[in-house]
């Protein structure tokens, strides 16, 4: 029987009043802008845009003060978004080569053409709470050095290594530049592309991605790898709208890019090559572009003929299980009324106890 | 009159006449910034008057990326894109796509767009806007690189006594 219930209206409206309210917090405190949250939690910012799967920087600080700072309701809020606009383009594909470098460092070369550049890293910080923010303190201005110094070549790690053809090629379009795989318009379909497996872990949550690749780093799914190069800056996005039939940027976007260079034995009719792992991110995410290279690694076991045996490599179960808005989805949905199917499980235990209680009896006598 | 925009490049199909810097400047540039322009550049405005043929619109694009920074397409993400098209009395066609969901913004960028490819405006626009911006946007990108060359790595080699071999 399935009954119908209503009410709690009144309920809910006066709970979101008071969400509202715990919000905003004391109203003697300054309330937060927008602006405060894009400069000053830049970080949380491009977190959301990366999950999020859609970068804009004032629709990421406004979901974050909407959650109160809750990182992945502010990623459930600019996904519902993504859904209230047409999409008007595609860009050409982002130019890594050529960014405006602001970070780049390679584990693998000491000195590599355009050197090794620090950046705005926590690297190296001692991670002491600093009392001085709580204090205030004013930020003493960074140095500057020689601008000319960035204006060297930085060639990718991997292209200098496939110079000497000491690396696997990167496989180029196998469909033709038209057949891109997208989760948003597609579900996804086993065996995965490596487009659609890059895809689902650019948005993928940084806790499961981090966990996985820790996990490969562990033994579950060994490739020995090195981090090649992370680099993060600025690059232009590009798109031919039809009606002008040439190339046009419409502005510049935050990335985070991590080439992982990984062990590979070679085969009968190949010679031992090192092979690839991949990580591109929206914003400034070292942590999360490194641990999205590690498993992209794992995920081409198939590829490579590598033995399937460790959860990142398991294409079914990372792409299924990697997105957050679909996980807290299908987990808190069992906050909503299960009253008429926990009253049949209710029913059942209690016939089986009767059953049980009288097996036992007849067993007594 | 209006100067075919495809006079320096046959077919109009690479831009290379300058049109696709200025759209990429207008791109980057502020809503704020445009609209002071616009208001020095035609300090009375009904006198100027232009015809919005595409009201600006709101919308995504989906940004790609390459395995490998090189190798096979991938859909990274999307990004908001906000679009406009405006028509000057002459019949110039102006269009502006501008990242992120300024209105404003857009209708602007198309607008100068459309300017800069008169005989009349184009000088005047390019030197009071195009030529600002362009100006700095290179400032912002050498203070950018001054603050991360300041950062570069600079290994000094320690040479042991008796171990020349040695790194």
């Amino acid at each position: 029987m399935y009954v119908a219930v209503k009410g709690g209206e009144k309920a809910i409206d006066n709970a979101h009043a008071l969400l509202a309210e715990e919000r905003r917090g004391d109203v003697g405190v300054p309330e937060l802008t927008l602006d405060q949250i894009k400069q000053q939690m830049g970080l949380a910012v491009d977190r959301v845009m990366g999950e999020g799967s859609l970068y804009d920087p004032d629709l990421a600080a406004l979901a974050i003060k909407q959650a109160q700072g809750d990182l992945v309701e502010a990623v459930f809020l600019l996904r519902a978004f993504r859904t209230t606009l047409p999409r008007l383009a595609v860009t050409t594909p982002v130019d890594t080569a050529a960014m405006t470098v602001r970070r780049r460092i390679s584990a693998t070369f000491k000195d590599l053409p355009g050197g090794q550049v620090l950046g705005p890293t926590y690297d190296y910080t001692h991670r002491l709470l600093d009392f001085a923010l709580a204090a205030g303190a004013p930020a003493p201005p960074a140095p500057e050095g020689d601008p000319a110094v960035m204006a060297d070549a930085m060639p990718r790690v991997t292209d200098i290594l496939a110079y000497q053809d000491l690396i696997e090629p990167e496989a180029g379009d196998t469909d033709g530049e038209g057949k891109v795989a997208d989760l948003t318009r597609e579900p996804l379909a086993f065996p995965a592309g490596r487009d659609l497996r890059l895809q689902n872990l650019a948005r993928a949550d940084e806790g499961f991605l981090l966990a996985l690749g820790y996990s490969t780093q562990r033994g579950y799914g060994r490739s020995h790898p090195f981090a090649g190069e992370i680099r993060m800056g600025e690059v232009a996005v590009e798109i031919v709208p039809e009606e002008l039939g040439f190339a046009i940027e419409i502005g510049d976007i935050t990335v985070t890019e991590c080439q992982m260079i990984n062990q590979f034995a070679g085969s009968a009719t190949e010679p031992p090559q090192f092979t690839r792992g991949y990580g591109l991110m929206f914003g400034r995410s070292e942590r999360k572009a490194m641990s999205m290279a590690l498993v992209d690694r794992s995920l081409r076991a198939r590829e490579l003929g590598e033995e399937i045996e460790a959860p990142a490599q398991d294409e079914e179960f990372v792409l299924y299980h990697s997105d957050n808005v679909e996980a807290q989805g299908f987990v808190q949905h069992l906050k909503l009324p299960h009253y008429v199917d926990f009253q049949s499980e209710l029913v059942l235990v209690r016939a089986l106890r009767r059953e049980a209680a009288a097996r036992r009896s007849e067993a007594a006598e | 009159m209006a100067r075919s925009s495809n006079s320096q490049a046959p077919g109009g199909t690479t831009g290379s006449d300058g049109r696709a810097e200025w759209m990429g400047l207008l791109a980057r540039a502020s809503e704020a910034e445009l609209e002071a322009a616009w208001r020095a550049l035609v300090p009375d405005q009904p006198a100027m008057a232009y015809d919005v043929l595409r009201a600006p619109q709101q919308g995504l694009t989906m940004v790609r990326g390459r395995a490998g920074g090189d190798g096979q397409a991938f859909n990274l993400g999307e990004m908001t894109v906000t679009r406009c098209s405006v028509g000057l009395a002459d019949g110039t066609v102006g269009h502006g796509y501008v990242a992120g969901r300024s209105a404003r913004h857009a209708e602007l960028a198309a607008l100068f767009d459309a300017l800069l490819q008169t005989d009349t405006w184009a000088d005047r626009v390019m030197a009071c806007v195009i030529a600002p911006l362009r100006a700095s946007r290179a400032m912002a990108r050498a203070r950018t690189a001054a603050k991360t060359a300041a950062t570069k790595v600079e290994f000094f080699t320690l040479v042991r006594e008796q171990s020349a071999d040695s790194e």
